[in-house]
């Protein structure tokens, strides 16, 4: 056996499997030998609200979550989790389809089908699995997958998990889908997969066009409202909503750890014989469900987020704000004008995007540093994602550290 | 799809040769090739031609668009040198009025 931090060797000219990773190891260390702060080791210690934690000692105000609603220490969301805890245990152990479907998941699964107004729903134990399994479970051998070339993780390993023609067009350009569309060959099953709020930049895709011309070429059409859900549109339930096309959408899929501030995924569609999924997706059938006090949390802040018209104002509101601020101080952003709860500030290159968040991190901000492969276009973005409970003087507060970080490592 | 269908009809006649394809691929891939590598049929995109995704990317649209082809990741993943991109698109611009 080998020593610690020593490679075992192996027999032959056999190649050490994690050789592979030496690259990636190699910029790590180079960045950390610089004595900067590990970006992606941080800790918090306590949370005292969704805004705020204390991380390495510090009060720090949290920028970089995905608690766009602020629910996760909403009184009525705890007591329900705590009911669930003491009423129906700690887990299910087992599958949704054999002893792992309790009152609870159903009860969720009527709030999403609420919150939607659709006929189905079917939880998920992540929204990663989601995207796995239904991509993968609906696009068959022979089938054709379209979809848009920054798609996040779990929607390119829904596709490498199935079988289907997987074929992406360049971000958001609606002829590139168009063409792509009609090089179909006659009879293929056709599935266009879009995003309502694409998380890198915080940009939105026309998805009026988009599904109006995957329609016209009779595909079918998914879209991941993850980071939309709660916010945008009038009830809440995303841009299809808000672009009046939500009907036209056949499977819309979605988190719980985002607005809804739990963890859980969910996909919610019309389609007549959507209750077969439950019998035929993997990632849904061979996996545990989500714990009693999960989804009863998850049901209660959905119900929840059906009336925060309020809220939902307060956070455009932070958006506009911290967006024409930011702007204004000369920081270089993801889109020309605020899109949706998330703000990217492009970075010139990684050694500055790390030496800016931790100057931020000193100043008791947290944002997220992401990079490559994350992000589109090799860039380096420090960014934002902002609450309904962020309140407007904490927003100036955010701008005050910006500008002072900004300055100390000379981006602005 | 019944509006595709004459357009990939008039493509059909076109039936090319190899040379003639090789020459389009090569008029197609002189702003993708930076280091001004010199091509032949061997010639790799990840290690000679060292093609990243984005320009994957990039360089499979231009093709597609001057064949009216689809090239998907499932067959980009069987393509690795540019004999290989040659013998794929003559297939697929074939097969596409077939």
């Amino acid at each position: 056996m080998g020593q610690a931090d020593q490679r075992e060797e192996l027999a032959g000219s056999t190649p050490d499997l994690f050789s592979k990773f030496d690259p990636i190891i190699q910029q790590r260390e180079t960045l950390l030998s610089r004595g900067l702060t590990d970006p992606f080791g941080l800790v918090m210690e306590k949370v005292i609200s969704p805004t705020r934690a204390i991380c390495s000692g510090r009060d720090t105000i949290l920028l970089g979550t995905y608690n766009y609603m602020g629910m996760t220490f909403d009184p009525d969301v705890i007591a329900a989790g705590k009911d669930a805890l003491d009423n129906f245990g700690s887990g299910t152990t087992g599958s949704r389809v054999l002893n792992g479907t309790y009152r609870g998941h159903r009860e969720c699964e009527d709030a999403l089908k609420e919150f939607y107004g659709m006929d189905h729903a079917m939880v998920f134990s992540t929204g990663y699995q989601a995207n796995l399994g239904i991509i993968s479970t609906i696009a068959g051998k022979g089938d054709y997958i379209v979809l848009d070339i920054d798609s996040h993780a779990s929607i390119w390993d829904g596709c490498a998990l199935g079988n289907a023609e997987v074929v992406p067009f360049k971000h958001n350009d609606i002829e590139a889908l168009e063409k792509r569309l009609k090089r179909i060959p006659e009879g293929a099953g056709k599935l266009v997969v879009l995003e309502g709020v694409y998380s890198m930049l915080g940009d939105i895709a026309p998805l009026k066009d988009m599904i109006g011309v995957a329609k016209a070429n009779g595909a079918m059409v998914l879209v991941d409202e993850a980071h939309s859900m709660g916010f945008i549109g009038e009830h809440g339930r995303g841009v299809a909503e808000a672009q009046g096309v939500l009907d036209q959408v056949d499977f819309v899929i979605g988190t719980f750890s985002k607005s809804v501030g739990t963890v859980g995924g969910f996909c919610v569609s019309n389609h007549p014989s959507f209750e077969i999924m439950r019998l035929v997706c993997r990632p849904y059938v061979f996996t545990a469900s989500l714990p009693p006090s999960v989804v009863a949390t998850a049901a209660t802040s959905i119900r929840k987020l059906m009336h925060a018209g309020k809220k939902r104002a307060h956070l455009w509101e932070n958006s506009r704000t911290l967006h024409s601020k930011l702007k204004a101080l000369g920081f270089q952003l993801g889109t020309a004008e605020p899109q949706s709860a998330i703000i990217a500030v492009i970075m010139p290159d990684l050694e500055r995007g790390a030496a800016m968040w931790e100057a931020l991190l000193h100043e008791g901000l947290y944002v997220n540093l992401a990079r490559p492969p994350a992000t589109p276009a090799g860039m380096t973005l420090l960014r934002c994602s902002l609450c309904a409970e962020h309140s407007a003087e904490e927003v100036e507060t955010i701008v005050g550290m910006f500008e002072r970080a900004g300055k100390a490592v000379g981006i602005i | 799809m019944a509006e595709a269908s004459p357009l990939q009809d008039s493509i059909g006649k076109f039936r090319m040769d190899r040379a003639e394809t090789d020459a389009r691929i090569r008029t197609l891939i002189e702003p993708f090739n930076k280091k001004g590598v010199t091509i032949g049929d061997s010639s790799s995109f990840a290690n000679d031609l060292e093609f990243d995704s984005l320009t994957v990317m990039d360089f499979v649209a231009a093709i597609e668009d001057e064949f009216d082809i689809i090239i998907s990741m499932n067959q980009q993943a069987e393509i690795e040198t540019y004999g290989q991109l040659v013998d794929a698109v003559c297939k697929l611009a074939d097969g596409a009025g077939a």
